[in-house]
């Protein structure tokens, strides 16, 4: 049981490491969303045993909204702004990856001395703050508003995986307030690109520095 | 008898190991609808390039000759430390793995000499290429190795794959399956086969190894083709063995194994030739960088257990 908790540990990290150097906007937003549902599978692998009725109805729920909701807001919010194809990066990819690895190296000196409880699965804390900068990672390093959001929901994942070292049994009402908060965030997020796009023919975040009604040349120099 | 069977499994990889050209053009054949060369074609190529007189350009000196022969030989020597089916190989000491690095090292750094000194612009862009992606291949290559050495606690090839059983498998699967994926991209690149390189090309602008040895002709060609098989045989034999952790006892069975489990690599090498297109050249080092990260992240996981 616990092999299989680290191949998908793994899988979590090559995602990171895929979404560091992947160029196709669609692309991407589907890489978070497998991330989303094999981290959704995790929870079900924690506990002795088979796990309760309210694990796999909360597992099957974030797997749902991860894999299917968000993905499909995201894409339509991709179409309607009419975003381009590629994420457009500020770093070369070789860069991102380097970052993501380093990052890992980092987290997981970090992990080894945060006083945490044993879950007896290795590798789950180094890959849940791994998980969470390549978020800050996709947020920073990506010129376009619709990699912001993400990189936001990559933090999600992170703090999701995060939450079942600290948790063997997850506290409900907590995990579905943040769920409730990144689906609301998510949707206006989805509005807001849309609007952006309309006002001002991109989403390019470099170029969002200045007021739409200042125009270059006409006041000041 | 403990010299006896080493030595017979190093005769019968430096035989056998032309054969797996031959099965990866017959499963590229067989995807395109073809025909395909006859499966011995190198042994006939072999046959008839040494046969030959050698022709050299006035412009070369004893570099140009020696390179060849230096790097079949260099791979020759690599084969013995190499350990087959998971027994123990014709030669074999601690730390042998680096003893392999520097051999193939070698190999490539006489290569290069041997395209630098005919002069010809082309050759040496050959070169500089093939210098640019070891850059890359070597660390992936390495760092596998020692985490490798790490998961067995052992430094000699021979050690290491003898330690490796089904039980490592069930215990460090993440890391070994993590080695495997990035051995095989480095086989893919290092014997410059599809999406690094493709072995059937001569359109100069693209080529990356086989520009190198144009201006080879005759055994020094022959040495150059075996020495590229023995290559791609001593990669295959790492991943084979590392996929496939000897079980029984029997040598013979483990053995006839072993050598089916290196035609099915061939052939997964053909079928992966066959189904993808190649990479743009700017975009081999992703790939190679893309198999740092996985032998890295092996490494990193094996210390932290």
């Amino acid at each position: 049981m616990h092999t299989l908790a680290e191949l998908i540990i793994v899988f979590v990290i090559l995602l990171n490491l895929a979404l560091s150097v992947t160029g196709g906007l669609a692309a991407c937003i589907r890489l978070v969303a497998v991330q989303g549902v094999v981290a959704g599978i995790l929870p079900l692998l924690a506990g002795d045993g088979a796990p309760h009725a309210r694990t796999v109805i909360f597992a099957a729920a974030i797997m749902l909204l991860k894999g299917a909701v968000f993905p499909w807001l995201l894409l339509r919010a991709r179409d309607r702004s009419g975003a381009g194809k590629d994420v457009e990066p500020l770093i070369s990819y070789p860069a991102s990856v380097m970052l993501c690895l380093g990052a890992f190296i980092a987290s997981s000196w970090l992990g080894s001395r945060l006083p945490l409880p044993d879950t007896g699965v290795a590798w789950i804390v180094p890959a849940s703050l791994a998980t969470i900068f390549t978020g800050f990672l996709l947020i920073t390093t990506r010129s376009k508003a619709i990699t912001q959001v993400l990189g936001y929901l990559v933090i999600e994942n992170g703090i999701y995986i995060f939450g079942l070292a600290l948790f063997v049994e997850q506290p409900l009402m907590v995990e579905l307030a943040i769920l409730l908060d990144v689906f609301v965030a998510v949707f206006v997020m989805g509005i807001a690109i849309f609007h952006i796009s309309r006002e001002f023919d991109h989403i390019d975040t470099a170029e969002l520095s200045e007021l739409s009604d200042w125009r270059r040349g006409e006041y000041g120099k | 008898m403990e010299i006896v069977k080493p030595l017979l499994q190093f005769l019968a990889a430096a035989l056998l190991a032309p054969l797996l050209p031959g099965v990866i053009n017959r499963v590229k054949a067989f995807f395109a609808g073809r025909k395909g060369r006859p499966l011995l074609q190198l042994y006939y190529d072999l046959a008839k390039l040494l046969r030959k007189t050698p022709v050299y350009s006035r412009t070369t000196t004893w570099v140009f000759r020696a390179g060849p022969l230096l790097g079949a030989a260099a791979l020759v020597t690599a084969l013995a430390l190499l350990p087959f089916a998971g027994r123990p190989s014709f030669l074999s000491f601690d730390g042998d793995f680096i003893f392999l690095l520097y051999l193939l090292g070698l190999a490539r750094f006489a290569t290069v000499l041997a395209a630098l000194d005919t002069g010809s612009a082309f050759e040496g862009m050959g070169a500089s290429r093939e210098m640019q992606f070891a850059v890359f291949a070597e660390p992936a290559f390495f760092m596998g190795l020692a985490s490798l050495a790490r998961v067995t606690g052992q430094t000699s090839l021979a050690g290491m794959f003898g330690a490796l059983t089904g039980g490592t498998w069930s215990t460090a699967a993440p890391v070994l399956a993590l080695l495997t994926a990035s051995f095989f991209l480095v086989l893919l690149a290092e014997n410059s086969r599809v999406p690094a390189d493709d072995p059937d090309t001569h359109l100069e602008l693209t080529m990356i190894h086989e520009v190198m040895v144009l201006d080879h002709s005759g055994p020094d060609l022959a040495y150059i083709l075996y020495g590229a098989a023995l290559k791609l045989w001593l990669f295959a034999a790492l991943i084979g063995s590392t996929v496939l952790p000897r079980h029984s006892g029997s040598w013979a069975g483990d053995s006839a194994l072993f050598l089916l489990m290196m035609f099915g690599l061939a052939a997964a090498v053909g079928v992966v030739e066959s189904v993808i297109a190649r990479l743009r050249l700017t975009k081999v080092p992703y790939m190679l960088i893309t198999a740092f990260a996985f032998s890295a992240l092996a490494l990193i996981f094996q210390m932290g257990r």
